[in-house]
């Protein structure tokens, strides 16, 4: 809280609004825990199970009840007292000038440190093989978070069937190699194409569709696809998916131990995990390739015409831009790369199936954008990482693991309301670039 | 038809369901002049710009743009954007609607977006850096510092224009417009919101314009001051017609004008007829 400013003209009256806020306070935690009451006596208070001959058997669990109840009651309490302590949302912390120089200066490392952690890690995790298929699993989705980002975080389009593209992208790879024998580095762009056409042919017909429309249409069309993909079983085999897909080569060299595979040409002892190791330079580069024309098309035209569109479609349209063409290059951009992430899926899986690309990959990726803080590439690269390295973590917890997830997710909502990253970076300036709050920035309404 | 009118329309009509908002509306537009639209409110002025602009595709009648070089584009048969991309007709807002997340660099950065797209080789040329994509960059920064220069927002060009005060946002508006280095500048009440002091500077801004830059301006306003001192023509409207035109002098005297400002509001009308004397 903005120390003196605030609480000096309400000196007075202090100690007699103190009673009321404990009364608000108490009320509001009472209010949580009667509807938490409601909710859970049917949830915990009575479990029911089939009995061994289908009767229904059920008992009691008032006990646990009772301690539901109670921590949401506490919980509330702890929350709106929290919330006192940070002061109303909008308001600025003072922070001393030190502390915020260091602030600044930690935030601006934060990404090359990063990085340069990334290209170590499987040099610090080389015997560790589950540690670098997360790290392969956490990349994955910073690409793909990082593709959707262009269309929903710069261009405001909400998508919520950004998964079709991933398919679209891996069936693609699938095909051309097992039907044609293509290699991995001639389908990778082609994969790109396809899905960016996808993109285009979803984005015309949705172009004039906005807010809630076009996130229904487009999570429609992410359904038509799993369901063209597994019913057209001569093309696709269906919900076999498809199998033996080849392995990416180092430019030709294959990663196996025979004769002519990469450990005989260099000499050296075969181990599978050298190809675990190329997967993850490999999406390394893809998810950097991303980052890098991401970051350029923001300062590109195209880019800032995506940017002024999540803030303003009539203005752009009186200063003469094409809202169809922008609207359109988002969606193919944005597909684009989830085309490429799909390929990769599909040659470090070597086998595919509509089951990968359900909505809730869709859900994920989206909740990795918005987590990240919409438009932010850094915000999107924590997010994922909190996200899927974050899940991971919990696995310890078994049954809890949703539970805890859950809170973690709505803790930080409430924390950060506009994402990790809320504030926007300028994409030119004249004297020195400025961060934009995030009151300023629009999220876009179509 | 003359040939040094810019913008001749004729015969415009514009109804939403039963609302007859425009009903033949016929006047024209002088080259390098001020044209100021004026009426009472809901008289169906930022209807007339909305059909202009191509936000409204009128009911009826046509709206001829004549470019310097004898051009002429019928203006109905534009949509949207083209308008401003082809006929070079930009405009502002009753309400500002300036992108509030970028900052006032980048709100005329946007504005010269057809022109740079096509120096950043549809993004291709952009991408990879080509020389010749830095240079057009360097100009448009170069333009967008000029008109940051001449509104006084230099040195606010790197904040972002939510946060600019309302005044300055107004201004900011009329040079985003001018950005799209339009033949024809349409505004929409600029003055609104302004103190006499800053309606002062928009005149002068307005004039330079003008004179400086060859634009020619059709200008809707409710601050008389502003309408009297700087209009070379004024238009006068009430109830989606025409009734009344002519030099701001010939106006103000006219009694219909006055009737229809004290019908509609006293305090306008007085304005009217004070501001001359
Ligand atoms: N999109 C629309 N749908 C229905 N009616 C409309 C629409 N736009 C304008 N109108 C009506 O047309 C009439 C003229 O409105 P307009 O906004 O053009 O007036 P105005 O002269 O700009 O007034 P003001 O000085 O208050 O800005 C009003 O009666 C208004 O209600
Ligand atoms: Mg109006």
């Amino acid at each position: 809280m903005t120390g003196e400013r605030v609480t000096a003209p309400t000196l007075e009256p202090a100690s007699a609004s103190r009673g009321s806020i404990a009364a608000f306070i108490f009320k509001k935690a009472l209010i949580s825990a009667l509807v938490a009451l409601v909710l859970f006596s049917l949830m915990i208070g009575i479990r029911t199970e089939a009995g061994p001959t289908g009767q229904l058997i059920y008992w009691t669990r008032f006990p646990e009840l009772a301690g539901m109840v109670a921590a949401v009651f506490a919980g509330s309490i702890a929350v709106e007292l929290l919330r006192l302590w940070w002061g109303p949302v909008g308001t600025v912390m003072v922070v001393p000038p030190k502390v915020q120089s260091a602030l600044a200066l930690a935030r601006r490392a934060i990404a090359p440190l990063l990085l340069i952690f990334t290209f170590l890690v499987p040099v610090i995790f080389y015997q560790q093989r589950y540690i670098l298929d997360l790290g392969i699993l956490v990349l994955t989705y910073v690409m793909l978070g990082w593709g959707l980002n262009v269309v929903v975080g710069l261009a405001g389009l909400l998508d919520l069937g950004y998964v079709a593209f991933y398919a679209v992208g891996a069936y693609s790879y699938a095909l051309l190699a097992t039907n044609f024998g293509l290699s991995f580095w001639i389908c990778l762009p082609l994969a790109g194409i396809l899905a960016a056409l996808w993109g285009v042919m979803l984005g015309f017909p949705v172009l004039r569709l906005r807010g809630d429309y076009l996130a229904i249409v487009t999570l429609a069309f992410g359904e038509i696809i799993r369901l063209v993909i597994i019913n057209w079983q001569s093309l696709t085999g269906g919900p076999n998916g498809v199998s033996g897909i080849p392995r990416p080569t180092l430019f030709g060299i294959p990663l196996t131990p025979a004769d002519d595979g990469l450990a005989a040409k260099l000499g050296i002892e075969f181990s599978p995990t050298h190809r675990i190791v190329f997967l993850f330079y490999l999406i390394l580069a893809l998810a950097l390739l991303t980052n890098w024309v991401t970051i350029r098309l923001r300062r590109l035209p195209i880019g800032r015409a995506w940017e002024a569109l999540r803030e303003d479609e009539v203005a752009c349209r009186a200063l003469g831009i094409n809202i169809t063409t922008t609207k359109l290059t988002a969606f193919a951009t944005g597909a684009m790369f989830g085309g490429f992430a799909g390929a990769f899926f599909a040659t470090r899986q070597g086998f595919i199936s509509p089951e990968s690309f359900t909505f809730q990959e869709s859900a994920l990726v989206l909740a990795i954008v918005v987590l990240g803080g919409m438009g932010s590439q850094l915000g999107v690269a924590l997010a994922a990482l909190a996200m899927i390295g974050g899940f991971e973590l919990f696995r310890g917890l078994d049954q809890y693991r949703m539970l805890v997830f859950g809170v973690a997710m709505v803790l930080l909502m409430i924390w950060r309301p506009r994402g990790l990253i809320g504030h926007r970076a300028p994409t030119v300036y004249l004297e020195h670039s400025q961060a934009i709050s995030s009151d300023l920035v629009k999220e876009g309404h179509g | 038809m003359r040939v040094n009118c810019i913008l001749s329309v004729d015969h415009l009509s514009m109804r939403f369901g039963g609302i007859v908002a425009v009903n033949d509306l016929s006047f024209t537009a002088e080259r390098r002049k001020i044209t100021a639209l004026i009426g009472p409110n809901g008289a169906g002025k930022t209807t007339v710009f909305n059909c202009i602009t191509g936000f409204y595709k009128p009911s009826g009648g046509t709206m001829r743009l004549t470019h310097d070089d004898g051009r002429a584009i019928q203006l109905e048969r534009l949509n949207d954007f083209r308008i401003s991309k082809q006929a070079k007709v930009a405009r502002t807002f009753q309400n500002i609607r300036l992108f509030p997340g970028m900052t006032a660099l980048e709100n005329l950065m946007v504005a010269q977006h057809n022109a740079l797209m096509r120096a950043s080789g549809l993004t291709f040329l952009g991408l990879i850096g080509a020389p010749s994509w830095r240079t057009a960059e360097k100009r448009a920064i170069d333009l967008a510092t000029l008109w940051l220069k001449r509104i006084g927002l230099l040195d606010r060009a790197d904040d972002a224009a939510g946060n600019l005060p309302y005044g300055d946002q107004r201004r900011l508006e009329i040079a985003r417009a001018m950005c799209t280095e339009p033949a024809l500048l349409c505004l929409d009440e600029p003055a609104a919101g302004l103190n006499a002091r800053e309606s002062a500077g928009l005149s002068e801004l307005l004039l330079s314009i003008r004179d400086d830059h060859g634009a020619s301006i059709l200008l809707i306003e409710h601050d008389m001051s502003v309408v009297m001192e700087i209009s070379d023509h004024v238009v006068v409207m009430d109830y989606g017609v025409k009734i009344a035109e002519g030099s701001p002098r010939e106006v103000r005297d006219d009694p219909r004008v006055i009737a229809a400002y004290l019908g509609a509001d006293e305090e306008e009308a007085i304005a009217v007829m004070e501001s001359g004397t």
